[in-house]
């Protein structure tokens, strides 16, 4: 894999240390030993489903809620002692908390009221802000009458305005439509490049973690599953459970056939015997019924009747369904032998790039399905 | 359809005459020269308003009820407040109990409370005076401010507090600068509603008062003597005209504060 922008960041400057971070809530155990490095000028996602304790953790690290054992340090300086208005990190809110009996102005200036420095000087770095959230003009509008993409840039101006070692967002784009957060995204992007302070993103949504990510922590009940970046987290999942969440898998029931130099020998019907290196092996569920095989539905290609291939191996199945989605078309297969182990019919589902030339197959059409060794994970 | 209409605005029409005639009757009487209460109405008179103006006893009467229901109002307000925020805020055990127990004195008769009051302040010999009135009217106050102003909390995002917080205020500066400008709508309909029930309220007076006179009080006692009557209906109009301008002011306060955020209105009574 190439060295990503996470691997150029100077590994000396941790600017977030999460030390054996508990936190109870009476009975609750919402953070379960939270050991955690963010490097200075990183973008780091928590991700996870909802109660995973992911925005508990952001905002113990913000200073809103107390830790019940460990430690976190924010650029090299202990945090138990230190309130949440004089940590050096700033939030982005859900419902970005936009003042709403202030101006724009007023809301992005509100952290200045301490500052020493002269109105004029202020004014000038409010306009700075806000244009660079591209709003430059908006200050004198009622904050109340901003649209939800324009109320996210001044939450943004008036976290940024301060220049915080750590910005944290909370789910900051979940209320916005699709169109909008996509936009936002690639602005966040280009924001936190310009910027470069470091940026802590909670998120449910694991396409926006991977989009925006640099590196990421999936979290489940408590406890980071998986740090990795997106590429990694993708191809590499640590467990199933981590498989499952991020994006789409295919599982087969598989029986380990032996193993030997760190290689792995598995059977899964209908891909029949395959050799996986240690890299390819992870961890199942506790509580799955023995050992699976996954592969990501664009990992495998369809092969049309007389077209050639170059994957190493390849395997006849039938077309049971065809959804089509204009750019992709994903079919849902039958692969001749799947049903073998135990009569269930097993189907897994790929996803096709609709390139120019290409035709889309029909339903019960006998195909053919080339793929690599090299794209399976083992689960045991 | 159309006679069904017509019998439905009779009916209206009774129902609001049935609310206000008395009420007119009030400033009718109050510009009559005659002395007897009714009609046909004499001349056109102010002296009624100068008499009243004119009696000692009288301008006593309001100043205590006055003192009483700006102290009572004030106080309930800020309690109110304290208890708003805790219930709409945070979680403890009890909560919902004791709310209901706060909430309670709204329905309880008033002459209950009165009654009981009196025995513990005697008991505790405490000297009646105005201040006990204060107290009396604090409690049954205080329901009325709290239902009014946790309207108002709980429709606050709870954001807002810790955004101002983390942006380096302090816990009371980031209330003070936030909150409570957001929550004045409901603090000034707090100050009003109190302000108006200590106003007119008699049993507490009558019981706590010791021999201070409050309006309601001196009120009652002039209605034995015929001759003082049509002042006293100056002095309702007085009051109706006060209400009127209070509560008025109240709602203009409110949809200024609602059009300046842009939000519901929410926490009035209008």
């Amino acid at each position: 894999m190439s060295e990503t922008r996470y691997d150029r960041l100077d590994a000396a400057t941790p600017m977030i240390e999460c030390r054996g971070v508990h936190k109870h809530y009476g009975d609750y155990h919402a953070l379960r030993g939270i050991d955690l490095t963010i490097r200075a000028g990183e973008f780091f996602s928590l991700l996870g489903p909802s109660g995973c304790g992911k925005t508990t953790l952001l905002r113990t690290i913000a200073g809103f809620e107390d830790i019940s054992d460990g430690a976190i340090l924010i650029d090299e300086k202990r945090m138990d002692e230190v309130p949440a208005n004089k940590r050096p990190t700033n939030m982005v809110f859900q419902s970005y908390a936009i003042f709403p009996h202030l101006t724009v102005a007023q809301n992005v200036a509100f952290g200045l009221r301490r500052d020493p420095r002269g109105k004029a000087e202020k004014a000038a770095l409010v306009e700075d802000a806000l244009a660079m959230v591209g709003l430059r003009g908006y200050g004198n509008r009622a904050a109340h009458a901003l649209s939800g993409g324009q109320r996210q840039r001044v939450a943004l101006a008036r976290a940024l305005i301060l220049k915080p070692k750590v910005l944290l967002l909370d789910e900051p784009l979940s209320a916005l439509d699709r169109k909008m957060r996509e936009q936002m995204q690639v602005e966040l992007i280009k924001l936190q490049r310009q910027v470069g302070i470091t940026f802590v993103l909670v998120t449910h949504d694991q396409e926006e973690a991977l989009v925006m990510s640099d590196r990421i922590a999936v979290m489940f009940e408590g406890e980071i599953a998986q740090l990795d970046g997106p590429e990694a987290l993708y191809a590499r999942p640590a467990n199933r459970r981590v498989a499952d969440f991020i994006g789409v898998m295919n599982f087969l029931p598989a029986r380990i056939l032996g193993e030997k130099d760190g290689i792995v020998t598995a059977e899964a019907p209908g891909l029949g015997v395959v050799d996986l290196p240690a890299r390819q092996v992870s961890r199942a569920n506790p509580d799955d019924d023995g050992p699976t095989i996954g592969f990501r539905p664009e990992t495998m290609t369809l092969v049309g009747p007389n077209q050639t291939h170059s994957q190493p191996r390849e395997t006849n199945a039938t077309i049971d369904e065809v959804v089509y989605y204009g750019d992709m078309t994903y079919y849902d297969l039958r692969l001749d032998g799947a049903a073998a182990m135990d009569g269930k019919a097993r189907p897994v589902r790929i996803s096709m790039r609709n390139v120019f030339g290409r035709d889309v197959q029909d339903v019960g059409t006998r195909t053919r399905l080339a793929w690599s060794p090299g794209s399976l994970v083992l689960f045991r | 359809m159309r006679g069904q209409g017509r019998g439905l605005q009779v009916y209206a029409a009774l129902y609001l005459l049935f609310l206000y005639a008395p009420i007119i009757l009030l400033p009718l009487f109050a510009f009559n020269s005659g002395t007897i209460i009714a009609f046909p109405l004499q001349g056109f008179t102010t002296g009624w308003f100068a008499q009243m103006w004119a009696n000692a006893t009288l301008r006593t009467a309001l100043t205590n009820s006055l003192i009483i229901a700006v102290s009572a109002s004030i106080l309930a307000t800020c309690l109110g407040i304290f208890a708003a925020r805790a219930s709409t805020r945070f979680e403890f055990p009890g909560k919902g109990g004791m709310m209901g127990f706060i909430l309670l004195p709204m329905v309880l008769p008033e002459i209950i409370v009165a009654m009981s009051l009196l025995v513990v302040l005697l008991g505790m010999g405490v000297q009646l005076s105005i201040l006990t009135v204060i107290v009396g009217h604090t409690l049954i106050c205080m329901p009325y401010a709290i239902a009014i102003l946790t309207t108002a909390f709980s429709s606050l995002d709870k954001s807002l507090e810790e955004a101002a917080y983390d942006l380096g205020e302090t816990r009371w500066s980031a209330f003070r600068l936030i909150t409570l400008p957001l929550v004045m709508p409901g603090i000034i309909s707090s100050l009003l509603i109190s302000f108006t029930i200590s106003l007119d309220e008699f049993i507490i007076a009558f019981f706590l008062a010791g021999n201070q006179p409050t309006l309601p009080t001196y009120i009652f006692s002039q209605l034995r003597f015929p001759k003082q009557i049509p002042m006293i209906m100056a002095l309702g109009t007085a009051l109706v005209a006060l209400s009127i301008v209070l509560l008025a002011l109240g709602e203009y306060f409110r949809r200024r504060g609602n059009a300046r955020m842009g939000g519901n209105p929410t926490g009035g009574f209008l």
